[in-house]
């Protein structure tokens, strides 16, 4: 056993994370390993029964190094604060306030699910990764989790999980529709097609190709999987702590996502959906940067249904920020002259709560954006739209490029539009309610 | 313009042109070297800012014409820097960040007394009136 380090505060209930955990880590991290090792083994005994010493040592080191991580990693939640601490070389300690919490995911890989483990992936805003526990019994992760969200919603964390009210399941049929009507199925329907031509005109060049061509195909096929293995089984619920999500075939995900937390709702609707009249709603999250850390603002995309009806969609985005009570309404028909290609889609409009947009040239996108949660406005103005007397406005909200556009709209209006959006959205940051104050540093147990 | 008009003259007396190709060349360089002036003029008058109540108005450019509003509430950090060149001319400039990566509130060409006021005010207004992500 390693003692952990001595703390300067009083003292704090540490809990390890499952015992099982190295098998599953060393399980998943080491799988393909294990199968490069498993090939090598088989042709080695084909050649001349060799010994599996080497495959075993690598095997045992995985494991070990798994069992050391689990040694060093350690957690605690005092009702205020998570921390974990982990690394063994390079320690590395984390205190997670829940009033920051941006969501709560979590994930069961199918060894996992086997073994009745989960992980619990915290998301907050700001640099840094996400914080993970790898793994809790799934009872333990399910209590923590609703201890941390009843935290961040300032309640006692003992408070149980509140019920929850179920709004949609999205049918397996449906999903392998919406799969099979997509880009990457499309992209390699026509390759294998092509393929097949070229086999009838040339076996020889077909095979050639087949073999420069095999990564890409096994890509795409690999993207259409995790598409669908993803979404299966996709179910959104509505609870007083916020949206849940579940999905997953093979390995199962359960996120929830705390309605305040929701900077931008967008509905997608590609071309070749629109005989079904489906569409895709996604919710943008403040995150953490992640992998490139130092770019700037991040944000998280999370699917609040992969594929549904309009009018699911519409109740689902009424939850999550409420009716809108206004149509988009198009820009001036000179605006035609400088985006040709995207103007049978334009259209925006805004009330005192929501800015929300249409744009798209292929697939159309409409997106909402809470004006509480507007980071700025901006207006541009091109030298073309200043010649046609059109203008553009942004209403930007945390992320990358998460924003709602009026575009090429008429210059004066765009003048009023910012005032308004500005007030509008100094407002809604007045009555929205700020984030829960950090309590004094109280420390107790919570189970 | 007198030195551009040397130099024009300059080059065209190196290149050892008749005397109308260096009137020509001279009257051409003198062009480009006052234009680029009125450029450059053009975009620093272009180059605005207004603190108010509660938001900054930041607005610049002179083909593409841009008006950023950003509230104090949503400010994550200010930033002020010197580049090589602005230390030259003791300038810096202030930045405002939020958590939208395309907020565009960024001031240059402060002198650096004025950089610093609006660093402490935007700063100290950022903390008055912060508002959760």
């Amino acid at each position: 056993m390693i003692d952990p380090p001595a703390d300067p505060g009083p003292a704090v209930a540490w809990e390890r994370l499952h015992p099982l955990s190295p098998l599953i880590g060393g399980g998943r991290r080491g799988a393909s390993l294990i199968l490069v090792l498993l090939v090598a083994a088989a042709i080695h005994q084909k050649g001349a029964g060799g010994s599996p010493s080497v495959e075993l040592v690598v095997l045992v080191a995985v494991l070990v190094l798994g069992l050391v991580r689990w040694l060093v990693t350690r957690w605690s939640f005092d009702g205020f604060m998570l921390r974990v601490d982990t690394g063994l070389v390079r320690r590395d300690s984390r205190r997670l306030p829940v009033a920051r919490i941006q969501a709560v995911d979590m994930v069961q890989p199918l060894l996992a699910r086997f073994l009745g483990l989960a992980e619990l992936q915290i998301r907050l805003a700001g640099a840094g990764k996400d914080s993970r526990l790898a793994y809790l019994h799934v009872e333990r992760a399910t209590r923590l989790r609703s201890a941390l969200l009843a935290a961040h919603h300032g309640l006692d964390p003992a408070t149980p999980e509140p019920a929850e009210q179920a709004m949609a399941v999205v049918p397996a049929r449906r999903l392998v529709g919406s799969v099979a009507l997509s880009a990457p199925t499309a992209i390699l329907v026509v390759l294998v097609l092509a393929l097949i031509v070229l086999d009838d005109v040339s076996a020889r060049a077909a095979t050639a190709v087949t073999a420069v061509a095999f990564v890409y195909l096994l890509g795409l096929a690999t993207a259409i999987w995790r598409r669908f293995n993803g979404q299966y089984g996709f179910t959104v619920a509505n609870a007083p702590d916020g949206i849940r999500v579940r999905r997953g075939l093979v390995g199962t995900v359960a996120e929830t996502i705390p309605l305040h937390r929701v900077q931008a709702v967008r509905q997608i609707e590609p071309l070749w959906w629109r005989p079904f009249g489906w569409c895709r709603l996604e919710v943008d999250l403040a995150g953490a940067a992640g992998r490139d850390r130092g770019a700037g603002p991040a944000h998280v995309t999370k699917t609040l249904l992969p594929v549904g009806s309009r009018s699911l969609a519409e109740a689902l985005r009424t939850s999550v920020i409420g009716a809108v009570g206004f149509e988009p309404e198009p820009p001036p028909r000179r605006a035609r002259v400088k985006a040709p290609l995207s103007y049978h889609f334009l259209a925006a409009g805004h009330d005192d709560s929501i800015a929300a947009a249409v744009t798209g040239r292929v697939c159309k996108v409409t997106c909402w954006v809470p004006l509480e949660k507007a980071q700025s406005v901006r207006r541009v103005q091109g030298p073309l739209q200043r010649r046609l007397g059109l203008a553009t406005v942004y209403v930007d909200a945390a992320g990358k490029r998460v924003d709602v556009a009026f575009r090429d709209r008429d210059a004066p209006e765009t003048e009023r539009l910012v005032d308004e959006l500005a007030a509008s959205s100094r407002l809604a940051r007045r009555h929205a309610l700020p984030d829960p104050p950090r309590p004094p540093s109280r420390i107790n147990g919570v189970g | 313009m007198l030195a551009a008009v040397a130099e024009g003259g300059a080059v065209a007396a190196a290149a050892k042109l008749a005397p109308p190709a260096r009137v020509a060349i001279a009257a051409a360089v003198a062009l480009v070297f006052a234009s680029s002036l009125v450029f450059v003029h053009r975009r620093y008058r272009a180059w605005g800012y207004r603190e108010r109540d509660e938001d900054l108005l930041v607005c610049r450019g002179v083909l593409l014409r841009r008006l950023s509003v950003v509230p104090y509430g949503r400010m994550q950090f200010v930033e002020v820097t010197a580049g090589a060149v602005e230390r030259v001319f003791g300038l810096s400039t202030v930045k405002l960040h939020t958590a939208a990566a395309r907020s565009d509130a960024r001031i240059p060409g402060l002198e650096p007394a004025e950089a610093t006021r609006l660093r402490d005010g935007l700063a100290a207004l950022g903390e008055a009136k912060a508002a959760g992500l």
